[in-house]
């Protein structure tokens, strides 16, 4: 892939360095991916916590689920 | 600044196919994706199902509960806006959604719908109780499957038998503390479930252009006005009495007695002036506002009371 690609390259001169290709992000896709992220971390965080506190709760009483 | 790349095989000659190509939706979007304003209403009703619920409950697991029931109404928004992007796109109302507008692509949506639902689903059971996370289950397919999916296209009655899922919240809520369902519950169940065919209609009357261009087939563009206009007032005499039966039973105080019969009253003489209006549709947007003050204020009274009375012992630490 591209990795592979600049490292079987063997002229590495950026003069004549092959155009990478794929994808490259704007800012804007950058922005949206980060915020994505910081969210999903925050929410697995909460889960997280919300089960340990939930335990503490509970107690040993946390495996019991009577219909 | 680091540079990202995604795989040029990924890439079609003429540019990014777009169904691959990277997303532009942000945190932002997906919180709009689960209807923030319905959800917050879904909570209020289940809260007061949770807190009118005899027996105790430790604040964390009705905290836990309340969670749960959002994230599922969440999930339930999301799969909505995924299944009625078309609709979506076609209203003027709607046609700023993260999809219609191309931020968000409608498999992100799908994907994200589906995560919520089984995520509240599960958390709910193995945290709370499993019929309450049975009814938050159902809940969530009777509003996707049976009212986005087959009844919103397919007939006039589509938000009256639809408006169940609206009105499961405060079951659900009872069902946290109590682990079963009684005649309490349903009552709050049953005003929501009047409460809804006056509040929508009385709305699509003054947006059926709307509803017309989309394809949905809402009273007013498929009885017409009048036709809606004598449903509106029909629902409501229903309403009315319906609203002050948790007084009339005697589970509710004289505070809430006198909320739902003057907010019942208010309500009949909103449904007689929309009967009465020839010109205009003034009646039907006071309506349409004064309906969701009506249904807020008979919950927030019935906490009132409730909370009045004490929650020391309710939730029990």
């Amino acid at each position: 892939m591209i990795t592979s690609d600049l490292m079987n390259d063997s002229d590495h001169t950026p003069s004549t360095q092959k155009p990478e290709a794929g994808i490259r992000l704007t800012e804007e896709q950058l922005r949206a991916r980060r915020s994505r992220s910081i969210a999903i971390g925050i929410a697995l965080g909460l889960l997280v916590l919300l089960f340990y506190i939930v335990t503490l709760v509970k107690g040993p009483g946390v495996l019991e689920r009577p219909l | 600044m680091s540079v990202t790349f995604v795989p040029a095989e990924l890439s079609g000659e003429q540019g990014v196919d777009p169904s691959i190509a990277p997303s532009i939706a942000g945190a932002r979007d997906y919180l709009e994706l689960m209807k923030p304003r319905v959800m917050s209403l879904v909570v209020f009703t289940a809260l007061v199902g949770l807190v009118v619920a005899p027996g105790h409950v430790h604040p964390v697991i009705a905290l836990t509960a309340l969670i749960c029931i959002a994230v599922g109404a969440g999930a339930s928004g999301a799969l909505n806006m995924w299944y009625d992007a078309d609709i979506d796109a076609r209203m003027a109302r709607t046609a700023a959604r993260p999809i219609p507008a191309g931020r968000l692509r409608p498999g992100e949506a799908l994907a994200f719908g589906l995560t919520l639902a089984g995520f509240s689903v599960a958390v709910l059971g193995l945290l709370v109780n499993v019929v309450a996370a049975a009814l938050l289950a159902l809940t969530i397919a009777f509003y996707v499957l049976v009212y986005t999916m087959w009844l919103k296209r397919s007939t006039p009655q589509n938000i009256v038998i639809g408006g169940a899922a609206g009105a499961l919240p405060p079951i659900i809520g009872w069902a946290s503390v109590t682990g079963g369902v009684s005649l309490e519950p349903v009552v709050l169940f049953l005003i929501i479930f009047m409460w809804t065919p006056p509040h929508f209609w009385a709305l699509a009357l003054y947006r059926k252009d709307d509803y017309a261009r989309a394809g949905v087939p809402m009273l007013p563009v498929v009885a017409g006005d009048n036709a809606t206009r004598r449903q509106i007032l029909l629902y409501t005499l229903v309403l009315a009495p319906l609203g002050a039966a948790p007084w009339l039973m005697g589970y509710a105080g004289l505070a809430y007695g006198i909320t739902a019969v003057a907010g019942g009253a208010g309500m009949i003489v909103l449904a007689l002036r929309i009967l009465a209006e020839k010109d205009g549709f003034k009646a039907s947007k006071q309506m349409f506002a004064f309906s969701i003050l009506y249904l807020f204020l008979l919950f927030a009274v019935l906490l009132a009371d409730r909370m009045s009375g004490g929650l020391v012992g309710h939730f029990t630490i």
